[in-house]
């Protein structure tokens, strides 16, 4: 027994370290995603506009896709369903949220971009989807996405669709009160 | 290779005599509970495993009673979920895996010339907690909501926001057969490691002990990642948090990573032990050396290494970029290269040999035969965009059945056959036995060979229902799987028959036989190689 002990320890320290690896993998997955910008997710943080060079030689349909989760009882979608721009131009584009019930609500917008590639592209300047939005029962409000399309967007993309899924978080918000300035990033 | 004993045979006998005397089993039940003997351990695995597998079968026999005809008949649609799901689990972590443990047990010593496992007091602990892991999801069968009816993949959402209040009794089931694999494996590899008689290297060792080996690796280092996803689903449904919540800034898709991170491998957690048996069987009753033995160690370690770089050809049709579906694509083209190494050997090992036809070559035979189709229809699925229409459908039903069925399970019985003269002493009914490997080739694949074409032609799985084009080929798959289900009766008939009693086995058995365990009287002692053999 005494001699197998050492060969165990080194057996239980893999089984351990596996078992670390598969809760490891959820910020990897995250980080993986970020740098390849393959999940279709666009950066949480506004980007400052650079003096892009706007391309009119090229035109890419933008469809806007905005659809409340189905615990959220905000009504919530896009001014337009489509717009097309040229690369480079600087747009804003407003969707309305309504609270139709009789209490206080926040929500919590989450972007997908299709195709996924596409997403490292899509350069938002403004988005209400940086942070939770708090509406109160009754009242309605028009929420800005400004965005440009980096005029790098390879050449075999010519639709992109921007879906948005808004997520009722009024109760994750109450437990962060005390924080509030920190909540959003 | 040639064995010499360090005592002669007649000194080994009156050894044996003295342990009767000292053995020290208490009787009934309390031998089971406490026993710490290998053989012991290694019967309870087989018997549970065969228990575990006609429950998991009877599942299967609803859901055929079920999709016997379109339409609704038998059961409500959340209650096919049910057994859908629970005969995946049953069967995966239930009887396949168990089996291969007990097979494990029981010959691993004997192969090495140990006198036990390495742990036997942990043995008897991964044992031990089996029954209650099971008793607790097929007792969530009768919770008010039911039993866990996500699929065995409990693909978030379905098994977090969607599931019913069974789910925390599955996470911890789960739990506990995670633990017994992992204790079992770490066993395994100490044993392996630690014990072997002096004089057998490593490349000496029988490939079945080499498998499970490699095997027991693997074991270490998925069902971990099993626990911890598990764990996930657990707090995202009770705990509030949220990997798998995208409101909470998780993602569903993150779930099927982690789960085929574990899933794949597990896949050959069920497949390799399987290898080894065959690699056991073919040799001795084509009466020739097994065709390249080194080839076959370093083929199945090359498939267990690549089974962690192929998870994500589960998930093609989940938008991933072509980049990463044609990584994964070549990557799972390139087991069909390892893989086909082995087919090849065991082929060249029958090559001119003097065969003869018992039933463990028979099932074996079918097995090198049927696992290859299972193997193709893989290939088949793992070409990206095929796979976009194959998806889902009963085609992957078919694939993974062949493998499973056809191969694990297969060579599972194989394997009984083969070592069931040296654990009883007895010689089964050879006559009950061709029946009993007749009637189970015709019927499963009655059963599962017109799978690919419902599949095919669209079928989605995991269906209650179908569209009337199905119907014809669906009725044939039932009938199959009736005749295949009460086809393993008649194995439960020998299995008894040869327990109690039929012509006395010699030591050798088999005529081809080689290796430590064929030295040993038949029925094997209760302790073996308590003075370890001498390998030249």
């Amino acid at each position: 027994m005494a001699h197998h002990k050492p060969l165990i320890g080194k057996l239980l320290l893999v089984t351990l370290a596996m078992f670390g690896f598969g809760f490891a993998l959820v910020p990897l997955y995250d980080v993986f995603c970020d740098l390849t910008g393959i999940n279709g997710k666009t950066a949480a943080v506004a980007v400052t506009a650079d003096n892009a060079v706007i391309d009119t030689s090229r035109e890419i349909t933008i469809e806007f896709l905005a659809r409340p989760n189905k615990d959220m009882p905000w009504v919530f979608k896009p001014e337009v369903h489509q717009m097309t721009v040229h690369p480079g131009e600087i747009h804003i584009m407003n969707y309305l949220a309504e609270n139709p019930t009789g209490r206080f609500i926040v929500g919590q917008a989450v972007p997908s971009v299709s195709p996924g590639q596409a997403a490292l592209y899509f350069n938002k300047i403004e988005c209400f989807c940086f942070s939770q939005q708090q509406l109160d029962g009754g009242k309605n409000m028009l929420m800005p996405l400004q965005f440009y399309v980096d005029p790098a967007l390879p050449a075999h993309f010519n639709t992109i669709t921007l879906n948005y899924t808004l997520y009722d978080v009024t109760q994750v918000w109450a437990a962060q009160q005390p924080q509030q300035d920190n909540i959003g990033e | 290779m040639s064995v010499v004993t360090t005592e002669p045979n007649e000194h080994a006998e009156q050894h044996d005599h003295e342990h009767d005397h000292h053995d020290h089993k208490p009787a009934g039940i309390k031998r089971w509970l406490y026993t710490t003997n290998h053989k012991d351990i290694g019967t309870m695995y087989l018997v549970f495993a065969l228990i575990m597998f006609f429950i998991g079968g009877a599942m299967a026999m609803v859901i055929r009673l079920e999709l016997f005809q379109p339409g609704m008949q038998f059961v409500e649609p959340h209650f096919f979920n049910q057994m859908t799901t629970v005969h995946g689990l049953i069967m995966v972590f239930g009887a396949v895996m168990p089996a291969f443990t007990g097979l494990a047990n029981w010959m691993i010593p004997m192969m090495i010339g140990a006198p036990d496992m390495a742990l036997p007091r942990m043995n008897n602990w991964s044992f031990w907690i089996l029954p209650f892991a099971f008793l607790i999801l097929l007792l969530s069968l009768f919770m008010p909501g039911g039993g866990p009816s996500f699929g065995w993949t409990f693909y978030a959402p379905l098994s977090t926001t969607y599931s019913g209040d069974s789910t925390a009794l599955f996470v911890f089931s789960v739990h506990i057969m995670g633990i017994s694999s992992i204790m079992g494996a770490i066993n395994v590899i100490v044993t392996i490691w630690n014990m072997r008689a002096p004089g057998m290297t490593w490349m000496k060792m029988p490939l079945f002990v080499w498998t499970w080996f490699i095997t027991a690796f693997l074991l270490i280092m998925v069902m971990p990642v099993l626990a911890g996803v598990v764990t996930m689903v657990l707090t995202d449904k009770y705990f509030g948090t949220s990997f798998f919540d995208a409101a909470g800034g998780g993602d569903p898709v993150l779930f099927q990573h982690i789960f085929w991170f574990f899933g794949h491998p597990e896949v050959y957690i069920m497949i390799l032990p399987a290898f080894g048996i065959v690699s056991a069987i073919i040799p001795t009753f084509a009466r020739k050396r097994l065709f390249g033995y080194a080839s076959m160690v370093y083929a199945t370690a090359s498939i267990a290494i690549l089974s962690f770089l192929v998870w994500a050809h589960h998930m093609f049709t989940t938008g991933m970029p072509v980049f990463a579906t044609l990584f994964f694509m070549y990557a799972t083209m390139l087991i069909a290269v390892p893989t086909g190494v082995k087919v090849f050997n065991w082929v060249a090992t029958m090559w001119r040999g003097a065969m003869t036809f018992e039933v463990p070559m028979m099932f074996a035979l079918a097995f090198i035969v049927l696992f290859t189709i299972g193997g193709f229809s893989g290939l088949m699925l793992a070409i990206t965009p095929a796979d976009f229409q194959y998806h889902d459908t009963y085609f992957v039903v078919a694939h993974f059945h062949y493998v499973l069925v056809t191969g694990a399970v297969f060579s599972i019985v194989a394997a009984v056959y083969y070592w069931l003269p040296k654990w009883t002493g007895n010689m089964y009914d050879e006559t009950l036995g061709q029946w009993h490997f007749w009637c189970s080739l015709i019927s499963v694949n009655l059963l599962f060979f017109p799978m690919h074409f419902v599949g095919l032609a669209g079928m989605p799985r995991r269906i209650p229902d179908y569209a009337l084009q199905f119907a014809d080929f669906n009725a044939f798959i039932s009938i199959g799987g009736f005749m295949f289900g009460l086809s393993q009766l008649i194995f439960v008939w020998v299995l008894i028959k040869c327990a109690r009693g039929g012509v006395k086995a010699t030591d050798q058995v088999w005529e081809g036989a080689e290796g430590l365990e064929w030295e040993v009287p038949s029925p094997a002692p209760y302790h073996t190689f308590e003075t370890p053999p001498v390998i030249k």
